[in-house]
């Protein structure tokens, strides 16, 4: 047997080649051709200037992120994921940095920055380990972990729900997936926000960030070649596409997006369910009446807060659907925008949790369909089941308080609720 | 009433087989699968147009038998 050496050396990458752009913040001026998802306006609350935008401007534009486009609509936002012809996902966060076009097809995190025909054969390796039936074995564990953050709130009035539940349950569950120590969890939030929530900061800061990142998953990934477990990350270092074993950049990328992914996502979407019962008794009193009623519910919560928007860069120049787009320019392809467009959803400003018909799109259309959909829906159910049964009673302490993540992964960051 | 998953259009959401769990199961790789036939006996149409209504894809087919 040959000894892995994959991982033995110095795997951090050279400086990365690819463009850079000026860096622009301050306040939007006209939200059709100057939009930036990063500014507190929009983080504070998207939905008025996208339901804006629909009506008057269905494609924004920008040139914040060295230019970019904000289609609005369904139909836009569903043609532009199906179409991987013309528009590549070689960068999926929109920022001031596009990576070099050698790393299509396979990008820096396979499969979701892949394009056609990679694109398939890297996500194929990861899907048995995210079915429901496989997920589903993860479920007993995550209920008790969630009864556990709830023991902690003992004698507190008020508690921190994203802080102190949301945030912690992806996290322990992508912990274990992976087989990383349940106790570097504060080391995880670092790296989701450097990763997602840092994208206007000069590129050479956010690198920094992604070193760090980087260094941490080679650490445990050399501990797993050292001593193998029947985790994800010894499965990837064992798995071969093509005849033979992942290169070193695939096994760390993919975990990295595994990390990533899995944690503010769900966290987003526990956080912004508990934020709307918490500030909709009538939601709430019937949710605790009719436990029977959340797999519809959390349906009508994942359309109306759809934590993520992904990122694609136009492949050549061309006229799309009345706008010029030239090549390279971003797409900021805007599900929540999406899944409340009145073209496709009735009523879509309001959250009805018996909504029978609801084809959103939260977790992406297409060949990027969330790989992590069934464990994020098991997650949130769990989440909302536990919490409703044990905290049945709750309300916002102080909205003005509730902070929301800027960027493409939006959910509450600090959530105060009294539950006393 | 026939029920037919369309595997062009099918990219493993799932919403079929969690509505629908008595007509669609899951493969190994999470994608949809009709169980049986696809004949959908009367007490299972209304499912069945709910699995295909919540569709992301639209990739659940209903056929009408005359």
């Amino acid at each position: 047997m040959t000894v892995d050496d994959r991982f033995t050396r110095d795997l951090r990458q050279d400086p990365p080649t690819g463009t850079r752009n000026e860096v622009v913040v301050g306040p939007v001026s006209d939200w059709a051709t100057d939009f930036s998802h990063v500014e507190p306006e929009w983080a504070a609350d998207p939905y008025p200037i996208l339901d804006d935008l629909r009506d008057r401007c269905p494609i924004a534009h920008t040139g914040r992120f060295g230019g970019g486009w904000l289609p609005t609509r369904y139909e836009d936002v569903a043609a532009i994921a199906y179409d991987t012809e013309r528009f590549s996902s070689r960068s999926i966060i929109m920022s001031n940095y596009r990576p070099p076009l050698e790393i299509a097809p396979v990008g820096g995190v396979p499969p979701i920055s892949s394009d056609p025909p990679f694109h398939h054969d890297a996500r194929k390796l990861l899907l048995p380990a995210f079915t429901k039936k496989a997920v589903a074995t993860r479920e007993a564990a995550t209920r008790a972990f969630c009864h556990s953050l709830i023991d902690s709130f003992e004698g507190a009035e008020v508690v921190d729900a994203a802080r102190d539940y949301a945030q912690h349950i992806p996290m322990r569950v992508i912990a274990d997936m992976l087989g990383f120590p349940p106790e570097d969890g504060p080391r995880f939030r670092e790296f989701v926000e450097s990763a997602l929530e840092g994208v206007n900061l000069p590129p050479e800061e956010r690198m920094a960030g992604m070193d760090e990142l980087f260094d941490y998953l080679y650490t445990q990934i050399r501990d797993h070649v050292a001593t193998p477990r029947d985790d994800l990350t010894t499965y990837l270092i064992e798995a071969e596409l093509y005849g033979r074993k992942l290169e070193p950049a695939h096994v760390a990328g993919t975990i990295a997006l595994l990390l990533i992914a899995g944690i503010d996502t769900t966290w987003s979407a526990i956080g912004a369910s508990l934020w709307h019962l918490a500030k909709t008794p009538a939601d709430r009193e019937r949710l605790v009446a009719e436990p029977g009623l959340l797999p519809t519910a959390m349906e009508e919560f994942l359309r109306a807060y759809a934590p993520v928007t992904m990122a694609r860069l136009v492949k050549e120049d061309m006229h799309w659907r009345g706008v010029d787009m030239k090549a390279d320019d971003w797409i900021l392809l805007s599900f929540p925008s999406a899944n409340r467009d009145p073209a496709q959803f009735d009523r879509p400003e309001e959250v009805i949790i018996d909504r029978e018909i609801n084809r959103h799109a939260a977790f992406g259309l297409g060949i990027h369909r969330c790989v992590g959909s069934h464990l994020a829906r098991m997650e949130l159910r769990v989440a909302l089941e536990v919490w409703l049964e044990r905290v049945p009673v709750f309300g916002l302490d102080d909205p003005s308080a509730v902070t929301w993540a800027p960027g493409q992964v939006r959910g509450p960051r600090t959530l105060p609720i009294r539950i006393g | 009433m026939k029920v037919t998953i369309d595997p062009q259009r099918c990219q493993g959401h799932g919403r079929c087989y969690d509505l629908a769990p008595e007509l669609f199961g899951e493969d190994d790789e999470g994608y949809g699968r009709v169980l049986g036939d696809g004949l959908v006996p009367p007490d299972g149409e209304r499912a069945a147009r709910v699995a295909a209504a919540n569709c992301p894809e639209k990739a659940v087919v209903l056929t009408e038998e005359a």
